[in-house]
């Protein structure tokens, strides 16, 4: 009788264990099939396309070995969007989608096709989004160019499936060196070519957070947590280099799970480990739980916590634990051309700009309709866009936009980005107000990049 | 089998126990136990956590663990009754927690929140009890009842199928973002009982967990509507000829199983302030394993299993992880969490305290 109920329950087990399997089996196996029609489309049509339409007419210009997109008379030059406007990220990307939507209204035409947002995909923050969201702009291909991702884990794949399929990725907010290089001239693991953002590299944010601990708040010990996403994991990396090399020590380095709601028993080991300063670059909720758990675990009184660019958003701010921390991010853009994107955003959506990338998504967003407008080739009432053509100009041309002067390097990095720490005290009452509570700013020269 | 029978299969058995199979789950045994020991060993004696330290990751761990258990408590009585796992379990906890966010956000505006915390905390409990119950009962009238007398695994994978119609319902009632339980002061910062300093919110969460899970042996032990539920978890056929009502029995299973999730929703509130339509996945994956930790289908195994579980996700990664100097040990806790289910079942395979279940049943 024992054994009989004991493979009932294994079998129920295996059930599950085989419905869970199926789910996950399925939505990779879609996926795959799909990338590879992605892939293979665009290769396709530029093939047909290369002999018949473009080097038989009087263009004397080569079509470079990623083919051309071929824009009919009356058609739109289509881009996508490929951003977290779901979940707890979802000021991330939706603070970006409304960037890319004001800039593709302030650029206008080129050479009379108007430019179309045909896509508005959802990365949701992780792998798997970025993956699916990726596969579903390149299955068209009409897209140029595509607008993403927010967050550097769905940059991964996104880089990856959109690059080879020919087309140009550009970011206003990964961050993670692996995408690019570590800007001392080692390519990152997850670089391809094609891939470009206008955000600045971790690499930079990491030694600016590491140089204020340092050199501002005095303090030698410190504690660092991170939640195994590239984003988290590139900057809290790079900050334990650079607060090392200043000569303080790192007390611990852990992690947590993205859902992970208990917290204590790691806020335990951090108080055990002596540190007077937890940084913490992750994202909510876990950052929620974090702060909130930190102020009651014994011996983390007086600790300091610091986040960095990812929990720097409307909601996180406003919770009554987040007071008096510190967060590292980018720099607000100030001037004219900066104010009057403000007053059209806020003219548009109701509200101030919610969270510190639109302004990196607007000079993406422009700077690559830039690119594309200079390489496009009139061929009747058509227009042909050369795509080695447009990764060729991204990557010559200097482009002056509201968050500075950008000139991509050869592995896509095009921001030298001041980096701000700010800080979130009592008298701050929403994100603006925080982000304008600048504590310390360094630019990329500051740092020795 | 007659007494005579059991005698004579004595020896039968005793030789049959001395297999390869025997002897290598006696060497898995031995080899888990020879791990956790030597881990343990290598970090207590490493010194780097206090005895104060350690004693706070257990409270953490109880706290937890007593959550937990409230959730298990409904897994283990259906299965009891219905010997099914309801997997919409998890969303009936998540739906009370929802509502206790309402009501306490409702509340916190209030001058009776800060006033009189116990008369708020009382009805943001029972708030989220009736909600809980409620829709316990609407789920299983909706989709399990109609399936009575089904083979076992169409009521489980319904049970998916509830389990998931009830996120995205909430999903498109509160919408997807994260919810920020207001903050209770009275229950903030820490008593202090003879030197032992614990946190507030995590006495009141202990204290009412262990007053419900009381109740709810009482109520099942000592009540006639108790009496009823353990005859048809014994038999249900032979408890219906005997004049009891099985479906009305199987809806009262429900609707005290919710209510324990309910008060686990509020609870969990207090201790983890934040949460989306998204919460009950996760709870409701551990409470599932505390059940079959404690035994499933046993009620007091289902209160020590939870328990238990909290204190070894709380500790283990501590305890055990570090010792081996693993790095990014916290991360690892939920595999610490099911690694001991593992292991209990290796020692015990039908649970802690699943084997009178068993030989009741047998």
């Amino acid at each position: 009788m024992k054994t009989k109920r004991g493979l009932k329950l294994l079998a129920l087990l295996a059930v599950l264990t085989l419905v869970i399997a199926a789910c996950g089996g399925g939505e990779g196996g879609e996926d795959e099939t799909t990338t590879t029609a992605g892939t293979e489309e665009p290769t396709t049509t530029a093939g047909e396309e290369e002999p018949t339409t473009t080097a038989g007419e009087e263009e004397p210009m080569e079509p470079g070995e990623l083919g051309v997109v071929e824009v009919g008379a009356g058609e739109n030059v289509k881009i996508g969007s490929l951003q977290a406007i779901s979940g707890d990220v979802a000021s991330l990307g939706t603070d970006q989608v409304r960037a890319t939507e004001i800039a593709i209204a302030d650029f206008g035409d080129i050479q009379g096709h108007a430019v179309e947002l045909a896509f508005n995909e959802d990365d949701t923050c992780g792998a798997e989004g970025g993956q699916a969201g990726a596969t579903r702009i390149i299955a068209d291909p009409q897209v140029v160019a595509v607008i993403g991702t927010s967050c550097s884990g769905a940059g991964v794949p996104a880089s990856n499936v959109i690059t080879s399929a020919g087309r140009v990725l550009i970011s206003g907010s990964n961050t993670s060196p692996v995408l690019t290089s570590d800007l001392v001239g080692n390519e990152g693991p997850e670089h391809h070519p094609g891939y470009f953002r206008t955000a600045h590299n971790d690499a930079i944010q990491g030694a600016a957070a590491a140089q204020f601990v340092f050199d501002e708040l005095g303090l030698t010990s410190v504690a660092t947590v991170n939640d195994g996403d590239p984003y988290t994991q590139g900057l809290t990396s790079a900050f334990e280099a650079s607060f090392e090399e200043l000569g303080g020590t790192i007390a611990i380095s852990t992690a947590v799970t993205a859902d992970q709601t208990d917290m204590r028993p790691v806020l335990t080991e951090i108080a055990a480990a002596g540190a007077e300063l937890i940084f913490f670059p992750i994202f909510q909720p876990a950052g929620d739980f974090l702060a909130e758990q930190a102020l009651e675990v014994a011996g983390l009184e007086e600790t300091i916590l610091m986040g960095a660019d990812g929990l720097l958003s409307d909601t996180y701010v406003v919770l009554p634990q987040t007071e008096n921390m510190y967060f590292s991010g980018p720099q607000t853009p100030q001037g004219p051309a900066y104010d009057e994107f403000v007053g059209k955003y806020e003219a548009e959506y109701g509200e101030a700009p919610i969270q510190s990338f639109h302004a990196h998504a607007y000079d993406a967003t422009l700077m690559v309709l830039t690119a594309i407008s200079n390489v496009a080739q009139a061929d009747g009432d058509n227009l042909v866009i050369d795509l080695q053509a447009v990764r060729d100009e991204l990557h010559s041309m200097t482009y002056d936009g509201l968050t500075g002067s950008l000139s991509c390097d050869e592995f896509g990095d095009c921001a030298s980005p001041n980096i701000d720490i700010v800080q979130n005290t009592e008298a701050e009452a929403d994100i603006a107000a925080v982000r304008a509570n600048v504590q310390a700013t360094y630019s990329a020269s500051d740092l020795g990049f | 089998m007659t007494q005579a029978a059991t005698v004579d299969a004595r020896p039968v058995r005793r030789v049959s126990r001395i297999t390869p199979v025997s002897i290598f789950l006696w060497g898995l045994r031995i080899a888990a136990l020879a791990v956790i020991l030597y881990g343990s060993f290598l970090s207590i004696s490493s010194g780097r956590l206090s005895a104060s330290q350690w004693r706070d990751l257990i409270v953490f761990g109880v706290s937890t663990g007593s959550v937990y258990a409230l959730i298990a408590l409904g897994y283990t009585m259906v299965y009891g009754v219905l010997r099914f796992i309801n997997f919409a379990h998890g969303e009936v906890f998540m739906v009370g927690a929802m509502m206790a966010f309402y009501v306490a956000n409702g509340l916190s505006t209030t001058s009776l929140w800060a006033n009189n915390p116990i008369v708020s905390l009382l009805i943001v409990l029972l708030a989220a009890m009736i909600t809980s119950t409620t829709v316990a009962v609407v789920v299983e009238r909706i989709a399990y009842r109609p399936l009575r007398g089904a083979p076992r695994l169409i009521p489980l994978i319904t049970s998916i199928g509830a389990s998931f119609t009830i996120q995205y319902l909430v999903r498109g009632l509160v919408g997807p973002s994260t919810k920020a339980f207001p903050r209770m002061e009275p229950l903030r910062g820490t008593f202090e009982l003879g030197g032992f300093v614990i946190l507030r919110s995590q006495v009141v969460v202990i204290v009412a967990a262990l007053t419900m899970m009381l109740l709810l042996y009482l109520f099942v032990e000592k009540t006639r509507t108790g009496k009823s539920m353990r005859a048809v978890s014994e038999d249900a056929e032979t408890a219906a000829l005997m004049g009891i009502d099985v479906d009305r029995t199987i809806v009262k299973v429900f609707a005290v199983g919710g209510a324990m999730a309910g008060v686990a929703g509020a609870l969990w509130g207090l201790v983890f302030p934040s949460l989306n339509f998204f919460s009950g996945f996760l709870p409701g994956i551990k409470a599932f394993t505390s059940a079959v930790l404690g035994g499933i289908g046993n009620i007091v195994g289902a209160m020590l299993g939870g328990v238990s579980l909290g204190i070894f996700e709380s500790v283990g990664p501590s305890l055990v992880l570090a010792g081996y100097e693993i790095p990014a040990f916290s991360q690892l806790k939920d595999v610490v969490a099911y690694s001991a289910l593992v292991l209990v079942l290796i020692f015990r395979p039908t649970g802690i305290l699943g084997e009178r279940l068993a030989q009741e049943r047998g």
